[in-house]
C-alpha cells in the first residue's frame, strides 16, 4: 500500500468529504508526526504503536572506499514499537503467496 | 509531551476544517487503513515518512527468565518500521539529553 492507496482508502470511507480533504489530512498527520519526532517528542497511538528516538553515540567509522577513518557524530534515529492490537492482527500463521 | 490521536484530531479540525467527529474518525481510519493492509500481508510505504514491513520469524529457543525453564518462542509475523531518509535527517540532530518524556 502506498500513500496514494491510503488517501484513496480514506476518501472512500468519507464520501461526504471532497477527495482533496483526505489528501490534505494524510499530509497534516504525517507532517505532525515528523515534527513531533524532530522536536524530541514521542508519538503514542493506542492500538497501533509508538514512535520514539534512540540515541546513537558518536563513533569512528571508515570510508569504505579509501579506508580512511572518519568520525561519525552522535545522532538520534527513529524507532517504532508495534502496539498490542497491531501485533496480534498481523501475527496470523504466515500465509505466503 | 507526547503526540497522540487527540492532538492529531485537533490538527485536522484546525488545518483541514473537518468537524470534531470527522477529525477523530479520520485519525482512527488513518491508522486502521495501515493496520488493515499489514494484516493482509501487504507492506505500507509512506513516501517521505517511512515503510512498514512484515517479517516472518522462525521459531527459536527461549527461556522463562524467572524459572530458567526452556520454552520455544513460536514462529511469528512481526511489523518493522524503516524511517525514510527525510525522517532520519529530521531527527538526527535532536540534542542528546533533550528528549521529551
Amino acid at each position: 500500500m502506498t500513500k496514494s492507496d491510503l488517501i484513496a482508502g480514506l476518501a472512500a470511507r468519507f464520501p461526504q468529504l471532497v477527495a482533496k480533504d483526505a489528501d490534505f489530512a494524510v499530509k497534516v498527520i504525517l507532517d505532525a508526526m515528523t515534527a513531533a519526532l524532530a522536536d524530541g517528542q514521542r508519538i503514542e497511538i493506542r492500538g497501533f504503536g509508538s514512535f520514539a528516538l534512540n540515541y546513537r553515540p558518536s563513533r569512528v567509522g571508515r570510508n569504505p572506499k579509501s579506508g580512511e577513518k572518519v568520525s561519525v557524530p552522535e545522532k538520534h534515529v527513529p524507532h517504532f514499537k508495534a502496539g498490542k492490537e497491531l501485533r496480534e492482527r498481523v501475527d496470523v500463521s504466515p500465509v505466503r503467496g | 509531551m507526547t503526540l497522540t490521536k487527540a492532538e492529531l484530531a485537533d490538527l485536522l479540525f484546525e488545518k483541514v476544517g473537518l468537524n470534531k467527529r470527522e477529525a477523530k474518525d479520520m485519525v482512527e481510519s488513518f491508522f486502521e487503513e495501515i493496520r488493515g493492509a499489514l494484516e493482509t500481508g501487504d507492506s505500507v510505504k509512506l513516501s517521505g515518512f517511512g515503510n512498514f514491513q512484515l517479517r516472518d520469524k522462525p521459531q527459536r529457543p527461549g527461556r522463562n527468565p524467572k524459572t530458567g525453564e526452556e520454552i520455544p518462542i513460536t514462529a511469528r509475523r512481526v511489523v518493522t518500521f524503516h524511517a525514510s531518509q527525510k525522517l532520519k535527517v529530521a531527527v538526527e540532530s535532536v540534542k542528546h539529553g533533550n528528549l521529551k518524556p
